[in-house]
């Protein structure tokens, strides 16, 4: 069953990133997909991530797809304008990869080439409606027809727990009307202000036009808890949860930030509006089943999965 | 032509009084003559237009993009976000309120945000913007903005995608965009 049909179902979904390799194999790729096939339905390429080169996240796309798991394009405004953004598009979409999602992108003074030109032509929202113009009307944005045209299903990302808060679901309706049918959020590490925002969308009735997936991460050492907290853009890792994860001895820290993943995992899905889960766990994908088995859902997701 | 590179500015007018002269400069009859005596005029055209540079660089950092956003950000300007998003903020704000790229900054979308809403304009920032033409930068957008060619830079509801059906209002032509995307079902 496809990640648009799971949804549409209405029965929890499971997707999970995964970071292409720096280099020009995509054997890495087809390894974790295989690992992962039967634990998740979908999996997001990311699409040099950090701003750091690696691996197109169309050829890691493809690599997933014919490792027989679904991936989920990732596409940033950073490196290309409106013309490559449509082209890649139309790529995809001949390739068999129809889960697009779409972001802003980290800026290249956060990467491996800082003195490169930042392009942003377009913004994520209006990549997005870009995107859905040429699946909908089915030609370019300047009006050129497109035979045939994409077909796809679109993706966008919302940060929760960043500023302006007020505004944060308003945002995600804004996408939503440029095209969005599911969003993938930032690290959720502080649930209650996660059900804060969800009590937003809610109210603007947005959980019944785009199904939601929040992104849960798991910390496998305390190196990366204080990269996570100090220096990813738009991550908060709240006192409690820091303190959780310290406490344990260093050799634990791995245990602990899966059994908290789980935790997290649970919490979420008792919150209305909640489809699924993401799994934040690019270079950590070992990790996934362990957090699920332990995710007390997960018996009656897999059960209903695998027709019980 | 400008090539500084996006820094976020702090507005140096304040929010009232910007909203207050929003209203007096409206297009309206004498103001499009005028504009369109100005831009006939080969020689008062570049003193009008750097006079708009200087201005606008000083209260809101602007760079000349050409398609001013202003009226509908809380007059701050996104073109000086690293990222120039026009459709809000990023991911990457900080806790603080502070640019991603540039900490000790303000984000521009946290200063629009707030500024907008001290004056009951929140509302403003669910506008749908379309993606600008670059071959614009450095052209008045005093001129263009009188002249009626601003028009289509934003949807004119939130939800509102810039295309002509989605509203039902047959009589909103001039707001849609060129190259306007549609809202479709799927």
């Amino acid at each position: 069953m496809s990640l648009r049909d799971r949804l549409r179902a209405g029965s929890f979904a499971v997707t999970a990133e995964i970071s292409p390799p720096r280099g020009a194999s995509t054997d890495p790729v087809t390894a974790t997909a295989a690992l992962l096939r039967d634990w998740v339905d979908a999996v997001n390429v990311t699409d040099n991530q950090g701003s750091n080169v690696r691996l197109a996240s169309w050829a890691g796309s493809l690599a997933a797809l014919h490792a027989g798991l679904e991936p989920v394009m990732q596409m940033t405004c950073r490196d290309r304008n409106r013309i490559a953004l449509q082209s890649d598009l139309l790529g995809a979409s001949a390739l068999g990869i129809r889960n697009i999602l779409v972001m802003t992108g980290d800026h290249p003074k956060f990467g491996d080439h800082p003195e490169a030109k930042p392009v942003f032509d377009l913004d994520s929202v209006q990549l997005l409606w870009t995107l859905r113009h040429m699946r909908d009307q089915g030609a370019v944005l300047t009006g050129r027809a497109l035979k045939p045209p994409p077909d796809c299903f679109l993706g966008a990302v919302e940060n929760p727990s960043a500023p302006p808060a007020e505004f944060r679901a308003e945002r995600l309706g804004k996408k939503i009307a440029a095209g969005a049918q599911f969003v993938q959020t930032q690290f959720v590490f502080d649930v209650a202000a996660f059900a804060q925002w969800m009590t937003q969308v809610r109210d603007l009735g947005l959980h019944e036009q785009c199904y939601i997936l929040p992104g849960v991460g798991a910390v496998r050492s305390r190196n990366a808890l204080d990269y996570m907290r100090d220096k990813v853009p738009g991550v908060y890792v709240p006192d409690d949860v820091y303190r959780r994860l310290r406490a344990v001895p260093a050799d634990q820290t791995a245990a602990e930030g899966a059994r908290l993943a789980a935790e997290t995992i649970q919490q979420l899905n008792a919150i209305e509006g909640v489809a699924g889960v993401h799994l934040l766990v690019a270079g950590n994908e070992q990790a996934v089943p362990g957090i699920l088995d332990s995710a007390e859902i997960w018996a009656g997701v897999r059960a209903e999965r695998h027709g019980r | 032509m400008t090539t500084r590179p996006p820094i976020p500015a702090h507005p140096r007018l304040g929010t009232r009084l910007a909203y207050r002269l929003q209203r007096v400069l409206r297009p309206r009859a004498g103001l499009r003559w005028l504009s369109a005596r100005i831009e006939a005029s080969g020689l008062v055209r570049p003193l009008f237009t750097s006079t708009e540079r200087l201005t606008k660089d000083t209260l809101f950092g602007c760079r000349m993009c050409g398609q001013c956003a202003l009226p509908v950000t809380g007059y701050v300007c996104p073109m000086g976000c690293p990222k120039e998003l026009r459709n809000g903020p990023c991911g990457g704000v900080g806790a603080d309120g502070g640019c991603e790229v540039y900490p000790e900054r303000r984000c521009v979308w946290v200063e629009a945000f707030e500024r907008a809403a001290s004056q009951g304009r929140a509302a403003d920032l669910r506008l749908l913007h379309l993606p600008i033409d670059h071959r614009r930068w450095g052209e008045s957008s005093w001129l263009n903005y009188w002249q009626g060619r601003d028009e289509d830079l934003w949807a004119r509801e939130a939800g509102d995608t810039g295309d002509a059906g989605d509203t039902g209002d047959t009589g909103g032509d001039r707001h849609a965009p060129h190259h306007q995307p549609a809202l479709g079902g799927s």
